[in-house]
Order: structure tokens, then C-alpha cells, then sequence
């Protein structure tokens, strides 16, 4: 299929919409996608016409909603090129995920023990380490960044040892777009013996990665920044750690026996489920990664890069912006700041035309302190943006520095 | 003046503009008259909680009046403080508790309102009326 953008904006109905009087410019993708009208269709449909629990029931409405979502289940396998579907668990969100595995490695950790992060991360994703490092009495190190917002692997190799039990690095940074070399990363941790976590909300909905052949240990991502619901994610666990991690929370769906005297839990992927799951969200997750799919990644990464190349240009054109994460291959993201002009005053007028960018730290504190800077602008792309759309940005920021200036 | 004839006169003013790009560009020059906070009162302590960019706001007892003096690094957030030390400095405590805020949304700056502002403008105004509840007790007591 030729990639058409006027038919693929036709497929979000968000994207018809006036904010302020003045046609949406949605340039805030890193928070979260729009969802096409598919994926709306999916959570209706499913609460319209099989809505019913899962796994348990023997009547027919069960039997019909556990299929669907087994089958969304199947649809990541595919997509992720999973080795099993039962290794793919269903989450919240990223942030679920990586709790789950952080709550997992306390039971292995022991004093003394080493984990790495990188100075890209989102620093909530931060914390589940440092509260880790706090209970377990291992050390947190850090992989330091260049001025390009590049992580240099070179330091990364001196860090690693054999006390380094496991890797959190994220496939993309979700504050300057930087696509990490997690092949790389994956491969010198492996060599020491240490496991590797990669977080890839901000990678999946513009690379397809190919698990099996980053032979990963852990990856996590979330269903809302791929044009799916908020509130489901996919942590992937390769079989040999589902089986060494402990459960993480207990309940229903996560146990084969119990009696008062002993719980014997049920295997992948169930031993991580407990509860009953975001059953539409799943089943609207497949639907998000057909769609996906349908458009086709090679092509999804190609139009982006042309909007990126051209709104980083035409923004350059602005006398005194200065762009942050200048790293090569990044993906659609443009992180800037006007000299002598706070990110929150652009942002406030460039929402007053109809704009939506980001503005402040993007939750990656510690980027900031780097450069130096109180926060950016953010503007972030997908492919359902157009070159219109950017020079409406580019108009929008000259009228802000304008009027701010 | 009081609060209310201030804040009157503050929602006649910006009555007179038609769109959203003079109010902001009239609240960006009130801004430039905003009563500066000491360099050296620009302490940790100081600082509001809950706003993207940074505000200082100190306050002192003058008589029986509050008097407040603020900064900003962002220029709409000063004009936005200048708004609000206009109506409540050189005010006593118990008029400031008891004043209202409904003028920031007849003046047409409602959306600063909203949480999805990282609640700078609310953050504000809770610290204006937090001084004042202190000083107000300090009143009482003495």
C-alpha cells in the first residue's frame, strides 16, 4: 500500500478538531499517539458485543473475549519476533513493567552487585533502581552522555564487571530522540553475564525491533504511544528468567493450587497476570499493531525522517534556537529553546495557535542539568503530521519570539 | 483601592482588547512593572512549588498590610504574578483570605487555571493566601 497521508489523517477523528480556534497541530506524540478510529472501534466493540472475563469461564461470551485477547497476545508475539507467546506478558504500562522486573531482581541482587542505567533515562524510571539499590545494597552506576545527547559506550565497557547483574537502558530517549545502540549494549552485558532491560516507549511506534535477534532479556513498552489505549503495555521476559523471577503481585490468574498451606503459581505468562487484565485494552493493543503494520514501518520511518529533516531545518532558520540531541539517526524529535526565552513562554503561545508541544524537563531532570537549561520545547512527530503541520510550528515559534522578545 | 475595585479595574482594562495576542502581549508588559524580589531573597525557600517555570514570592508586614514583591524566569508567568500583586500587595491579611479569584477568568487567562498547567497560577495564589493566613495570626497575636 502507497503510504497516503490524507487518507491515513482521515483515519484519527481527533485530527478534524479546533483548539483555540485554529486547526490541531499535535506535535506531542512522545507523550502519546492519537488512536485511529479502528482502535476506538476495537474497545467498543469488544464492550458492545463479547464483553466477558477471561480464562475462566466456560460459556460461550468468555471463550470468545479469551480468544480475542489471546490472539492480540499472538499479534505481539509476531510483531516483536518472539520466540513464544507465552512470553509475552501483559502489563499496565511501561512503568508496570519495569517495576515488575526492578521487584523481581530483589530477590537475586545481593550486596554489593551492580546495575546500570543511562543518563538518558525518564527519570521516574530511575527510581525503581534506586529503591532497588536501597533494599538489595546494590550500587546504581551510570553510562554518561556526549553533547550530542549520544551515550559513550566506551565508558559503558569500562563499567561493566562481573558484578554487574543487570542493564536498564532505553531503545530511544524519549527527551531528545537519541535510538540507542542497544545491540551493542545487549551484547557487552550478555559477555559479563548481565541481563538487560530495554524500555522501548518511545521506539516502538516508529521501529519494529526484532527481539530474538537483539536477544534481549527484558523489553517493555506501552500500547498508548502506538496508537492503542492507555493503560496496557507488554513486558517480554525470555522463558529461563520467567521461571528464576518470583511473582510480583498475587491474586487470581497466577496460581495453579492453593490451599492454606501452599500456592503453587501458574507458568508464563499467568504467573505475572494476576487479576483480571485491561481485557479491551489488549485486544485494542492487537488492533493498534495491525494497523500499524498496515501502514508498514519501513515506510512509517521513512516519512518521518523526511518531517524531521524539514522541521529541523526550517527551525534552524529562527535566529538564536538552539537544538538539543543532535545525535546521528535520532528519531522524529525536536527538543529546542530560543535564546533568552523560557520553553514554558513558547509553549504557552504556540498552544494559544493551536499547537500542542511539550514544555519542561520531559520527566529527564537529569538531561537538563547537563546542558544546563530549565527544560525545552518539545515538538514530536508521527507519521500522520504533515509539512504543513511543521510550518505551522515554525510560524507559530516566530510569533512567540516575537512577541516575547 | 480595594481588592475588588482593583480587580474591576484590572477586567475593565483588558475588556479593551479584542483577541487573546493583545491580552498576552498587555499582561507581558505588566509583567515589566512587577515589584522585584530582592536578588538575595531568591532562596530555595522562596521558591512556589507547582509551576514549570520558577516564581519567587517574598511577603513582609508593613503597618497591617501585606506587601509582596516576586520574579519569574518566564515573562508570562511575571505578568501573570503582577496581576495578582497588583490585587492583593499592600492589602491586609483578611481582606487577601477573603478575596476571590473569579477575575482571572472574566480577564480571559482561565486556562492558567487549569492543573494541566503544572497548577502555576493556583500554586500562586495558595502562597499568597498561606502568607496571609501567617500573618494574619501573627496580627492576632500581638
Amino acid at each position: 500500500m502507497p503510504f497516503d497521508i490524507e487518507k491515513i489523517r482521515a483515519d484519527f477523528p481527533i485530527l478534524k478538531r479546533k483548539v483555540n480556534g485554529y486547526p490541531l497541530v499535535y506535535l506531542d506524540n512522545a507523550a502519546t499517539s492519537q488512536k485511529p478510529q479502528i482502535v476506538i472501534d476495537s474497545i467498543v466493540n469488544y464492550y458492545s458485543n463479547y464483553n466477558a472475563n477471561i480464562h475462566r469461564g466456560v460459556h460461550s461470551l468468555s471463550q470468545e473475549a479469551t480468544d480475542a485477547y489471546e490472539i492480540a497476545r499472538q499479534k505481539l508475539q509476531k510483531h516483536f519476533n518472539i520466540k513464544n507467546a507465552y512470553e509475552v506478558i501483559f502489563t499496565s504500562g511501561t512503568t508496570h513493567g519495569i517495576n515488575l522486573v526492578a521487584s523481581g531482581f530483589s530477590e537475586i541482587l545481593k550486596k554489593g552487585d551492580e546495575i546500570i542505567v543511562s543518563a538518558l533515562e525518564h527519570h521516574s524510571n530511575i527510581v525503581p533502581w534506586q529503591m532497588l539499590c536501597e533494599r538489595t545494597g546494590a550500587i546504581l552506576k551510570v553510562i554518561p552522555m556526549n553533547d550530542d545527547g549520544a551515550l559513550i559506550i566506551s565508558a559503558y565497557e569500562k563499567l561493566l564487571s562481573e558484578k554487574t547483574k543487570l542493564v536498564f537502558v532505553n531503545h530511544v530517549s524519549n527527551a531528545l530522540g537519541t535510538v540507542n545502540p542497544i545491540k551493542e549494549i545487549i551484547r557487552l552485558a550478555h559477555d559479563v553475564g548481565a541481563a538487560v532491560l530495554i524500555d522501548g516507549a518511545q521506539a516502538c511506534s516508529h521501529i519494529k525491533p526484532d527481539l530474538q535477534a537483539l536477544d534481549v532479556d527484558f523489553y517493555v513498552t506501552s500500547a498508548h504511544k502506538m496508537c492503542g489505549p492507555t493503560g496496557i503495555g507488554m513486558l517480554f521476559m525470555k522463558e529461563e528468567w520467567g521461571e528464576k523471577l518470583p511473582p510480583y503481585q498475587g491474586g487470581g490468574e497466577m496460581i495453579k493450587e492453593v490451599t492454606f498451606e501452599k500456592t503453587t503459581y501458574a507458568g508464563l505468562p499467568h504467573k505475572f497476570e494476576a487479576g483480571t487484565p485491561n481485557i479491551s485494552g489488549g485486544i485494542a493493543f492487537g488492533t493498534a499493531i495491525d494497523y500499524l503494520n498496515s501502514i508498514n514501518f519501513r515506510e512509517i520511518e521513512a516519512y518521518e525522517t523526511k518531517i524531521l529533516e524539514y522541521a529541523t531545518k526550517k527551525l534552524l532558520e529562527i535566529e538564536g534556537l538552539k537544538i538539543y540531541g543532535t545525535a546521528p539517526g535520532k528519531t522524529s524529535v525536536v527538543s529546542f529553546n530560543i535564546e533568552d526565552i523560557h520553553p514554558y513562554d513558547i509553549g504557552t503561545i504556540v498552544d494559544k495557535l493551536g499547537i500542542a508541544v511539550r514544555t519542561g524537563h520531559h520527566c529527564a531532570q537529569p538531561i537538563m542539568e547537563y546542558y544546563k537549561i530549565p527544560g525545552t520545547v518539545r515538538a514530536s512527530f508521527a507519521f500522520y503530521n504533515t509539512k504543513t503541520e511543521v510550518d505551522a510550528l515554525v510560524e507559530a515559534v516566530k510569533k512567540a519570539k516575537l512577541m516575547l522578545t | 483601592m480595594t481588592i475588588s475595585q482593583i480587580q474591576e479595574e484590572l477586567i475593565d482594562e483588558f475588556s479593551m482588547f479584542d483577541d487573546w495576542m493583545q491580552r498576552y502581549e498587555y499582561m507581558i508588559d505588566l509583567g515589566k512593572s512587577l515589584p522585584i524580589i530582592d536578588e538575595n531573597l531568591k532562596t530555595e525557600g522562596r521558591l512556589i512549588k507547582g509551576c514549570q517555570s520558577k516564581v519567587w514570592l517574598n511577603a513582609e508586614l508593613k503597618d497591617d498590610k501585606i506587601v509582596f514583591t516576586a520574579d519569574s524566569d518566564a515573562i508570562i508567568t511575571k505578568g501573570i504574578i503582577a496581576i495578582l500583586i497588583r490585587t492583593f500587595s499592600n492589602q491586609k491579611p483578611e481582606d487577601i483570605l477573603n478575596a476571590n479569584t473569579k477575575f482571572i477568568d472574566e480577564i480571559g487567562l482561565k486556562e492558567h487555571l487549569s492543573p494541566t498547567r503544572a497548577n502555576g497560577l493556583v500554586s500562586m495564589i495558595k502562597q499568597l493566601k498561606l502568607y496571609a493566613v501567617a500573618y494574619q495570626a501573627q496580627l492576632n497575636n500581638s
